[in-house]
């Protein structure tokens, strides 16, 4: 059974390959020419060079879709890749946080209860790497396309159910578990400091009106007392 | 290679937190021989906690940098016996600390004076209520001590770690804005309160019109600049927003690193070994005594036996119960039997809240301390507020104000709102600075099936077994909860805000994510009898009387204040003993 599993895998791996090199036109983001609007950038410290460190090309079409439609451009923010949420992403994956670090990772495993919290075999990038693999095998099955071609609705309901435990990953990890790191780490992304590659221009921080890491409000707390405090953040490289 | 032995010495301290530096100063102040063993690395303001780079949420709060590597050690955990307990992978729901300083490094600066309700807890509820009042599988007692030995050391603690409040009773004499429930003290604060947010007006104006009696929490984090009786220099708090979790670059969060540490290090009896990783407590079973401690260099590997006339366990509050454990000193709690004392009145916190959206309104949330926070008392330490009606033994403490909001982890939006999209956006954009909440925090009483004993099949990583927590909140936590939430939502909703989230009365099991407390306490708890206690009220192990264990885990039960101010006195009190009496006759000090 498992053989069976992991030979059906392989070839549905290799079915969303074929289908990416087929269209032709899906590169990555980061491999991608950057905007020209990102050479204007008035915060040189957070403009990363493109290109991925730890996700393949598929697994930066699917980050990248997932990123754009859960921080979609509007009068609030530009959108999660013009912010840098896939690329803060990326880095978090081949940081030792993604590699396991502080994890406890001796068996035996067992599923546990919900109480018990994370139990899988796996360090954050293992998970990430298998279960895109298996998001977009369960979204060709479904919906006939991997998942940076569905339609907004179609990823909508895709992310929905993955959240909420409807969608399940045939041979492959726990959606939800997969889901709820994922969701973390883009709000990691849009809300981190830009030094760690997504917040472009803080904008995430400029959008609630977080103060940044300004050092001193013992003046402020008495002056600004009940009124807004005029927020222009600075993030840790504006400070170095 | 074969394990090298050193030099006896007077006292070895195991862990160098708030207790461990406060024996390590008073004791080699007093001309002993000291050395501690820290696990973790040392710290200094200069060269860990600057700004800018101490500002960094993710890495502080998400990804625990100052935290234990659970890749290393860890617990288990299931939540009833039936269960198979599985480690925590990932640190959760609480956070023991790492480095020189512990937890105290990270901690918000709550400083509370536990009073003779906790102490006398047995004796004063079966008193009002009856004998039959606290069923039998609650294991409330009394603790053997009171609140009039205490009042010395907490007053001691109190200005070492520059705390800002204002007294509710100056000697029997209630004062204006201060805590009225409060048992009576001899001193002012060191230093007056922080400067109130405008959560902290709303919620005092809510509270008072109520009929409550609200006050600023007392808290370490000092309100201006000030020295401490030790000579440590503090500055004024600056509202810098990220205070739990976080190194303070101002001084101004009293931590052992800048306070107790530096003032042992300046006597040439002390000596600090960090990368030391105690792994058992030696034990001399026929004298009844311990004989010092193994101990492993981390930087090294090598494995070192410190002889020692002294013990003195200061590890985080689970750690010195799992140290017993693997050590073989006392006998392990079984809960069949009810017999064995480590492991045993192992208790936690509840905790409920609301949040509350005000259209309009700027909290600045950013702009705060670990202490800006008002507290009401009016459903704890006030005897007055009659349990028999809710069957309850305990109550808790309830506060509003902000702390440490940020954007990472703090983003509250009005319930029904989606979890990412613009309309997510839009709701984060609005209520970030423009919400608040009420929360309470309550004790939890230890329980016949709540205990600590070591885990059967995982291993930390000297191959030695995890300890295991077997725990879950039982009924007399959940009527407590249940009538915080209440009150809570009374309040709220008194306040007229424009959405808001009620607090959940329900009945909740405990899970390891996500964080709740870090007060854990009991597992070597204290008490007058070697049957249901691991210390006597000296903090003296009864089965070998030069070991001492400090801290949260000799608490008998868990009430609704957090637990340093008492941690701290205990161990200046301690500290006292040792000096005036231990050393000139060691032996039991208290017959058992």
């Amino acid at each position: 059974m498992e053989n069976e599993g992991r030979e059906r895998r392989i070839f549905l791996k290799g079915v969303v390959a074929g289908g990416t090199v087929a269209v032709g036109s899906v590169m990555p983001q980061a491999v991608q020419a950057q905007p020209v609007g990102a050479a204007a950038s008035t915060t040189p410290a957070t403009n990363l060079p493109a290109g991925y460190t730890f996700l393949t090309p598929d697994e930066g079409v699917f980050i990248e879709a997932v990123v754009d439609h859960m921080i979609p451009a509007d009068q609030f923010t530009p959108k999660g890749t013009d912010l840098g949420v896939h690329i803060y992403i990326d880095r978090a994956l081949s940081s030792g946080w993604g590699k396991g670090e502080r994890l406890y990772r001796q068996g035996p495993w067992k599923q546990g209860s919900a109480n018990q919290g994370y139990q899988l075999p796996l360090t954050p990038s293992e998970l990430y790497r298998n279960a895109i693999a298996s998001c977009n095998e369960q979204c060709v099955k479904q919906y006939g396309k991997t998942f940076d071609k569905m339609a907004a609705e179609q990823r909508e309901t895709f992310l929905l159910g993955l959240q909420g435990g409807k969608v399940t990953l045939e041979n492959g990890p726990p959606g939800r578990t997969f889901f709820a790191m994922l969701y973390q780490n883009v709000m990691e992304g849009m809300f981190a400091d830009p030094m760690y590659g997504g917040n472009k221009d803080k904008a995430g921080w400029k959008m609630i009106g977080f103060g940044g890491v300004v050092a001193v409000h013992q003046q402020n707390v008495v002056k600004y007392l009940g009124k807004k405090f005029p927020v222009n953040p600075l993030g840790i490289a504006d400070m170095s | 290679m074969a394990t090298r032995k050193l030099k006896e010495v007077d006292a070895v301290i195991i862990g160098l937190g708030w207790t461990g530096g406060i024996l390590a100063k008073e004791l080699s102040e007093a001309g002993m021989k000291v050395v501690a063993l820290e696990r973790g690395r040392m710290t200094t303001t200069e060269a860990d906690f600057q700004v800018p780079f101490v500002r960094d949420e993710l890495r502080y709060v998400q990804r625990q940098e100052m935290m234990q590597d659970a890749a290393r050690d860890t617990l288990t955990m299931r939540n009833t016996q039936g269960q198979e307990a599985l480690p925590v992978r990932r640190l959760g729901a609480f956070l023991p600390g790492e480095a020189v300083g512990g937890a105290g490094l990270h901690w918000s600066g709550g400083t509370w004076r536990w009073t003779d309700m906790e102490f006398k807890a047995r004796s004063m509820y079966e008193g009002r209520y009856g004998k039959a009042y606290i069923p039998d599988d609650n294991f409330v007692r009394d603790w053997g001590i009171s609140y009039a030995e205490m009042e010395p050391y907490y007053d001691k603690f109190e200005r070492t770690a520059a705390v800002s409040g204002k007294a509710g009773n100056l000697r029997g004499n209630v004062q204006p804005g201060g805590n009225p429930f409060e048992a009576p003290r001899l001193h002012e604060y060191p230093n007056p309160p922080l400067n109130p947010i405008l959560a902290c007006q709303m919620f005092s104006e809510a509270a008072t019109k109520a009929g409550y009696h609200p006050f600023p929490r007392p808290a370490a984090n000092s309100s201006r600049p000030y020295t401490n009786p030790d000579g440590a220099s503090f500055g004024g708090c600056q509202y810098c927003g990220f205070c739990q979790r976080f190194g303070c670059e101002a001084n101004a969060k009293a931590s052992p690193h800048m306070t107790v540490v530096p003032a042992a290090l300046k006597s040439p009896n002390f000596e600090m070994r960090t990368n030391s990783w105690v792994t058992r407590i030696l034990k001399d079973a026929q004298a009844k005594r311990v004989t010092g401690v193994l101990y492993t260099n981390l930087l090294t590997g090598e494995e070192l036996e410190q002889p020692a006339q002294m013990v003195f366990l200061c590890s985080f509050t689970l750690n010195n119960t799992h140290l017993m454990l693997l050590s073989g000193i006392s006998q392990p709690y079984d809960p069949e039997t009810q017999k064995g004392v480590i492991g045993r009145n192992y208790c936690y916190e509840t905790r409920t809240a609301a949040n509350m959206f005000f259209e309009g309104k700027e909290f600045n949330p950013f702009m705060s301390a670990g202490g800006t926070n008002v507290v009401i008392d009016d459903f704890n330490a006030n005897w007055s507020f009659d349990r028999g009606p809710l069957n309850v033994v305990g109550g808790y403490i309830m506060s509003a104000g902000h702390n440490t909001n940020l954007p990472i982890g703090n983003r509250p939006v009005p319930r029904g709102t989606p979890a990412w999209g613009s309309k997510w956006k839009e709701a984060t954009a609005k209520w970030f600075g423009s919400s608040m909440s009420i929360s309470s925090s309550g004790g939890t009483m230890p329980h016949r099936h709540n205990y600590l004993d070591l885990d059967p099949t995982y291993k930390n990583v000297f191959g030695q077994p995890l300890m295991r927590m077997t725990f879950d909140f039982k009924d007399n936590d959940h009527r407590i909860n249940a009538h915080a939430a209440k009150m809570v939502n009374e309040l709220a909703k008194s306040l007229n805000p424009t959405f808001m989230s009620a607090a959940s009365g329900e009945k909740q099991s405990w899970s390891v994510i996500p964080y709740l407390s870090t007060h854990n306490g009991g597992g070597t708890s204290m008490g007058t009898s070697p049957a249901d206690s691991a210390v006597n009220p000296w903090l003296q192990s009864w089965d070998a009387h030069n070991l001492f264990i400090m801290g949260a885990s000799t608490f008998a039960h868990n009430g609704a204040y957090q637990p340093t101010g008492l941690v701290g006195a205990l161990a200046y009190r301690t500290a006292d003993m040792i000096k005036n009496r231990y050393v000139k006759n060691p032996g039991p000090l208290v017959s058992a």
